[in-house]
């Protein structure tokens, strides 16, 4: 007598097999297999009277599901579509009214934003080292601007959270963008 | 001879609108039995599929000929059904879900071998295939009936191909199962003819 777990790999085998058996067979009915693989099955079920068995199963699940008749709606259906129909037009293609021009002013200014976040971000990174170094990074002389503060437009909160806003806005288009080379791409 | 659904949608989009209704009359059977295995309620059903039309017309001027129009069409009927069961709140999320099984069982029990055996083949396979859940149906319907390919499912599904043959796959089996649970007499006459 077999033992639990040798029953439960013994089991877990034949419904593995079946499994796959299954799936060929339906590739194979669904004409979906391979050339070799269609002579693989056909071979299968020459040889062996468990796939034959199956295949005549399900062939015969297909054939049902093929030969099954559709459902009508009632006899003024058509009328009635049309009858709905009367009172509309069809709506102008999605794409002619989207003005590229705008997406493009709005995605302008973003890349704007970011870019002058970026720069101001840098500026205020501190290059100089504190090691050996004797390299000196070439200063500009910016005259009156100087002078001018910066940060205490960039410290306050509303300012901050702006520019976090128009990342986050920014990563939005450009993630939206990839997106629409991706899908491009596929079809 | 029979103008070719590009050609009736040039048509129709040239001001034609009469010439919509060759469109309707040639899928609205297909429409109308993928709407019916949603709701499984014939006047719900005419709703909604002449909301389907309805809507298809209105945005005809979108529709790109990249794909059949019957594939255009049925994702319009997918997203219509679907709103229509996010109105009447059922949950159609998941067919693993416990409240579409639920449903499922619940319309196996309205089923009685002896009556079902005396129906045709056909009458058996469409009440089995009303006893899966709207994934399933919906599924076998576009594959036998919609004469969809896989590619064409997974459009109108939203999903890859290879989901798709997987789905197909369990939906038959579940089918074959539902079957020979409830018409075991009539399945076991059909394979031994």
């Amino acid at each position: 007598m077999q033992n639990a777990p040798e029953l439960y790999t013994f089991n877990a085998n034949r419904m593995n097999t079946e499994v796959s058996m299954e799936d060929r067979l339906w590739d194979y009915i669904d004409g979906l297999s391979s050339p070799a693989e269609k002579s693989t099955v056909e071979a299968l079920m020459t040889a062996n009277v468990e796939w034959q068995g199956k295949y005549k199963e399900l062939l015969n699940v297909h054939q049902l599901m093929t030969g099954t008749d559709l459902d009508a709606p009632s006899m003024r259906f058509t009328r009635n579509v049309m009858d709905e129909i009367a009172r509309y037009q069809v709506a102008p293609a999605t794409k002619t009214y989207i003005n590229k021009k705008i997406i493009r002013g709005i995605s302008g200014f973003f890349l704007c934003v970011i870019a002058g976040l970026l720069v101001y971000v840098f500026g205020q990174v501190k290059w100089s080292s504190s090691g050996s170094s004797s390299l000196k990074l070439p200063s500009v002389d910016l005259g009156p601007l100087d002078k001018f503060d910066t940060g205490k437009f960039f410290t306050s909160l509303p300012v901050t959270l702006f520019m976090l806003i128009a990342v986050v806005l920014g990563l939005v288009l450009l993630d939206m963008y990839l997106q629409q080379k991706k899908k491009e791409q596929v079809s | 001879m029979e103008l070719t659904d590009t050609e009736i949608i040039k048509k129709v989009l040239a001001g034609e609108q009469v010439m919509f209704a060759q469109l309707v009359q040639r899928y609205q059977q297909y429409v109308f039995t993928l709407v019916l295995r949603f709701t499984d309620n014939r006047e719900d059903a005419e709703e909604i599929s002449q909301d389907v039309f309805v809507k298809a017309y209105r945005s005809l001027a979108d529709f790109r000929g990249d794909a059949k129009f019957s594939t255009w069409l049925y994702t319009i009927v997918r997203t219509s059904c679907i709103t229509f069961l996010r109105k009447k709140r059922l949950n159609i999320s998941s067919l693993d879900n416990e409240r579409t099984n639920l449903q499922v069982e619940n319309k196996e029990s309205g089923f009685t071998a002896n009556t079902i055996e005396q129906k045709s083949k056909h009458a058996m396979v469409n009440a089995a295939i009303r006893m899966l859940s709207p994934d399933d149906t919906q599924i076998l319907t576009l594959f036998y009936k919609a004469e969809q390919t896989l590619d064409e499912i997974g459009r109108v599904m939203g999903l890859d191909p290879n989901t798709i043959k997987v789905k197909l796959h369990r939906a038959r089996n579940r089918l074959k199962v539902k079957m020979e649970k409830h018409f075991s007499y009539a399945v076991r006459e059909l394979y031994e003819s």
